[in-house]
């Protein structure tokens, strides 16, 4: 039941695009896996994870836009929820090493022993079982935003407040995560992981499966993703988007609206943040600079926000262009990613996806207006009702 | 005891008196018999050597115990004449002047043990004590009070007796009352010098009464201990005074960082995220100043300071206006995506300056006005930081006087309070969007120039001071300068109250999540526009 509602509740374009990257999730690995080396559509073992990065800032940048694009709320903190959800996997992983570690030490990692503690910390207690590992990557940047929303929305911070003080809360979890004290490693992080659920996490076949399961994950996100913004929910969460008194006016609560989906966003963002960390192999504080996070926000402008469509296709084109320019020439990087900020914000507000959707919709009147001329009866177009406005 | 102890003093007074007069008379040749003594082969005939030679005072007798310590002096094995031989060439340790038909080979180094050391030592900081150079006398009477030997007591007695400038002889006395309580002197001679050690106030002193507690007479003890209980609170209350001053200092950096940025906020409701990047660009403008001013007229090296507020302000304030005109005009009611826009150019100027100046930091310099410290009570103070906190009072003062009297002002206040109805007044709004825009990126300008003078001059600068000025500005509310001015200050001040207790990370971590909850509070911070206007 729920099911057949998924699938009817959603637009075409967000089907398609979810089976694509099904499509991709197998045919990836498949043809590491499977094709010999000499192969043209063989995918060399070091691509592999390469891709699976980028679906993480897909699922990342997919996150960003419920709240932005569909609620109008600027985060510049979601990648402290892609680090806290990085952070417990990688904890998890870290405790898989076991005596492995360069210390021998069956308890303590490595970082631990060489800072001569003695015992672990008590929040490191759990995290030797995946199941808890798991329940935390979603729960902490979940239950972190919650906390956050609820202060927030409440006494109605909005607009670039909200911004700056999202930003405010990466900054302070950035400054915290550097310290030796708090017991994630400090400066170096977590890294040097050896298993996952007792699969060599180095081995191509874990890759692969890691590559598929994110895949598998990242299309499941859009399609919960669609349901909610299609549905009544969703509809008014555009309501608060263009105008939130007139909204409030008309009776609905706002500020539990706002809160659902920040906190929902998060626990996608910790998911992303959990499925790249055994893909990089490694996690530190690093993820939590301010920087990040903007970066995350131009993927999903360059995508088209308010588009589901958009912010995946942003993530993967903007990431797959910075692995290109920076392997060619790493100086400008900085100088195209610094015009592609103000170039999109300039010239195309709306996104790839959403001019795109633009120029057919106009078109599409177009023709319209030239049957209805002709005196042809003219078929119901859809409201095209994912176009942001001022976002204030 | 006290007679002895009278008895040396005198006679090392009356030393010191012939010393001084007949120091310049003395012969050389009466010197050249107690150098040689020095090569006697016997440590303890040494030890008299040095001592006898400390005793005449000679300005030559520093020197040669440098020598002797250095191990440049030699002697013939059986003992006798003294040579001073450098670099293979002998020469007489008194006159310096070559000495034909000794070989080097035949001579052996003087050799030393710790209790000719010691005594070396001694006699130095005996021979400096009577220095003709006042300074000289100065450090070694600080040298005494912190070494606290008390074989010196009876040498200090005779500098005192005869020391002129006041400075040396409070710090003589102190030193001596540092001695004399670790002596078994009599119990009034300790209880003044207990007093004299108490009037310093400071924590030394605290540390030597707490020493001189555990050995002190029972009837003093009280005494001591009322002195450092009075130092103890009379230091924490400068404990307060330094915290408040260390975070007028900063929070006075903050404001200068976040008035330009509160300027842009408030009238145009524009964040500003590349305005960092205008403070890097006016550190910049100082370093290229100085290096021209350097090269062009050296001679004005002190002021170029002087010359690179106003051109650090020109360039940014251009640099501002052009920013405005080329790409924040067109985002004006999207404040989010002017965000993104600008985040964009700071971006862009990081690495333009990475491209041209190279990422390491770049030397400017302090002119000399600005190094030194000066002491105010228990506070030592820094001139930069007084200077700087001088300078941000005077950009603020002046920054409140141009928008309450001049016309842009009252055009800038115009449109910051109602945009629509001050254009329809007839006021240029766009044109004052772009000046307000200069304005505060001149001002970043001129923030960038103090800057350089306490921090590193590198492509990253901006990136250090954005968030606090943000948050500066978020808590101090926009529209109105003085909230600007007190969230600076604030915090500043409670950074540096934290930062004792917290360290300084966690410190910065908890004023962080104060100000998230602050926000909650008042959404529009501290000094907010009161109106009925709704978003």
């Amino acid at each position: 039941m729920f099911t057949t509602r998924l699938i009817h509740a959603h637009e075409k374009k967000v089907l398609a695009l979810a089976a694509l990257i099904l499509v991709i999730a197998i045919a990836v690995p498949a043809s590491n896996l499977l094709l010999d080396p000499g192969n043209v559509l063989h995918v060399p073992s070091h691509v592999v994870p390469l891709f699976g990065k980028y679906l993480c800032y897909a699922l990342l940048a997919l996150a960003l836009d419920l709240v932005w694009g569909y609620c109008g709320i600027l985060s510049l903190g979601h990648g402290a929820f892609f680090a806290l959800g990085g952070y417990a996997m990688g904890m998890y992983l870290m405790r898989q090493i076991g005596a492995r570690g360069v210390y021998a030490n069956p308890v303590l990692p490595d970082f631990m022993v060489f800072l001569n503690w003695k015992a672990l910390p008590w929040h490191w207690t759990g995290f030797d079982h995946f199941g808890f590992a798991a329940l935390m990557v979603v729960l902490v940047p979940g239950v972190l935003a919650f906390v956050f929303g609820w202060f927030a929305f409440r006494s109605r911070v909005t607009g670039v407040y909200l911004s700056i003080i999202t930003q405010a809360m990466t900054y302070a979890l950035l400054l915290a995560f550097f310290r030796n004290e708090m017991g994630f490693g400090g400066n170096n992080g977590l890294t040097d992981f050896k298993d996952i659920i007792g699969f060599n996490i180095q081995a191509p076949e874990t890759r692969a499966t890691l590559f598929a399961l994110t895949g598998v994950v990242l299309a499941l996100a859009l399609l919960l993703s669609s349901a909610i913004v299609q549905s009544k929910y969703g509809k008014v969460l555009i309501g608060v988007r263009d105008a939130e008194s007139r909204t409030r006016f008309l009776g609905y609560r706002v500020e539990n609206m706002k809160l659902f989906i920040f906190t929902f966003s998060a626990m996608l963002a910790g998911i992303a943040g959990a499925l790249y960390v055994p893909q990089v192999g490694i996690i530190n504080p690093g993820e939590f600079a301010p920087a990040n996070s903007i970066e995350v926000v131009i993927w999903t402008a360059v995508g088209g926000r308010g588009t589901l469509i958009g912010p995946i296709i942003g993530a993967v084109l903007v990431n797959f262009g910075k692995s290109i320019f920076t392997a060619a020439f790493p100086e400008f990087w900085l100088f195209a990613l610094g015009a592609l900020f103000v170039a999109t914000t300039l010239f195309l507000p709306k996104g790839i996806v959403g001019t795109l959707q633009q120029g057919f919709a106009s078109r599409r009147d177009h023709k319209a207006a030239a049957e209805a001329e002709k005196g042809r009866t003219v078929p119901a177009r859809e409201p095209v009702d994912a176009q942001p406005q001022a976002a204030e | 005891m006290q007679l002895i102890s009278r008895t040396v003093r005198t006679m090392v007074f009356l030393l010191g008196v012939c010393l001084v007069s007949a120091a310049g008379a003395l012969a050389q040749d009466g010197l050249k018999p107690l150098v040689d003594g020095l090569g006697a082969t016997a440590f303890p005939q040494k030890v008299e050597a040095v001592k006898q030679l400390a005793a005449t005072g000679d300005p030559k007798v520093p020197e040669i115990l440098d020598k002797l310590s250095a191990g440049a002096l030699f002697a013939p094995k059986t003992g006798g004449a003294v040579y001073l031989v450098e670099g293979g060439v002998v020469s007489d340790p008194v006159t310096g002047a070559p000495v034909e038909g000794v070989a080097a080979g035949s001579l052996q180094k003087i050799r030393l043990n710790n209790m000719l050391r010691g005594a070396i030592g001694d006699a130095m900081s005996q021979l400096t004590l009577l220095s003709p150079d006042r300074n000289a006398r100065l450090s070694a009477a600080q040298a005494l009070l912190a070494s606290g030997d008390t074989e010196n007591l009876a040498l200090l007695d005779g500098a005192l007796a005869k020391e002129a400038d006041a400075e040396v002889k409070a710090a003589m006395e102190s030193a001596r009352a540092v001695l004399i309580l670790k002596t078994d002197a009599s119990a009034q001679d300790k209880k003044a010098a207990i007093e004299n050690v108490a009037a310093r106030g400071d924590r030394g002193a605290l540390n030597i009464l707490t020493a001189a507690l555990a050995t002190a007479p029972p009837e003093l003890v009280p005494v001591i201990q009322g002195r450092i209980d009075g130092i103890a609170s009379s230091l924490a209350v400068w404990d307060v005074v330094q915290n408040v001053w260390y975070g007028l200092s900063l929070g006075s950096v903050l404001l200068l960082a976040a008035i330009g940025l509160a300027i842009t906020f408030g009238v145009m409701g524009v964040i500003n995220m590349a305005h960092g990047e205008m403070v890097m660009l006016g550190a910049y403008t100082t370093y290229v100043v100085q290096q021209t001013v350097a090269s062009l007229a050296p001679g004005l090296s002190t002021f170029s300071l002087a010359f690179a507020v106003p051109i650090a302000f020109l360039f940014t304030g251009l640099v501002g206006v052009a920013i405005e005109r080329g790409i924040i005009r067109f985002l004006y009611g999207r404040p989010l995506e002017t965000l993104l826009a600008t985040w964009g150019l700071s971006l862009i100027l990081q690495q333009t300056i990475r491209s041209i100046f190279g990422p390491t930091n770049r030397q400017v310099d302090n002119p000399s006005w600005m190094s030194g410290t000066f002491d105010l009570g228990g506070l030592a103070i820094t001139w930069n930081r007084m200077w700087i906190i001088a300078f941000s009072l005077a950009v603020f003062l002046a920054l409140l006087t141009l928008l309450k009297r001049s016309r842009l002002g009252l055009q800038m206040r115009a449109v910051t309070q109602n945009r629509r109805m001050a254009s329809s007044m007839g006021i240029r709004t766009p044109m004052v969007d772009a000046m307000t825009f200069g304005l505060g990126s001149g001002i970043a300008g001129i923030a960038g120039v103090a800057l350089s003078q306490i921090d590193n001059v590198s492509p990253n600068l901006g990136q250090n001071y954005i968030i606090d000025s943000f948050m500066v500005v978020v808590f101090g509310g926009v529209g109105n300068l003085w909230g600007t001015f007190v969230g600076a200050m604030t915090l500043g001040i409670a950074n540096k109250f934290l930062e004792p207790y917290a360290g300084a990370v966690l410190g910065k971590i908890l004023i962080l999540v104060l100000i998230i909850l602050f926000i909650q509070r008042r959404p529009r911070g501290l000094f907010a526009l009161k109106g009925r206007s709704i978003e």
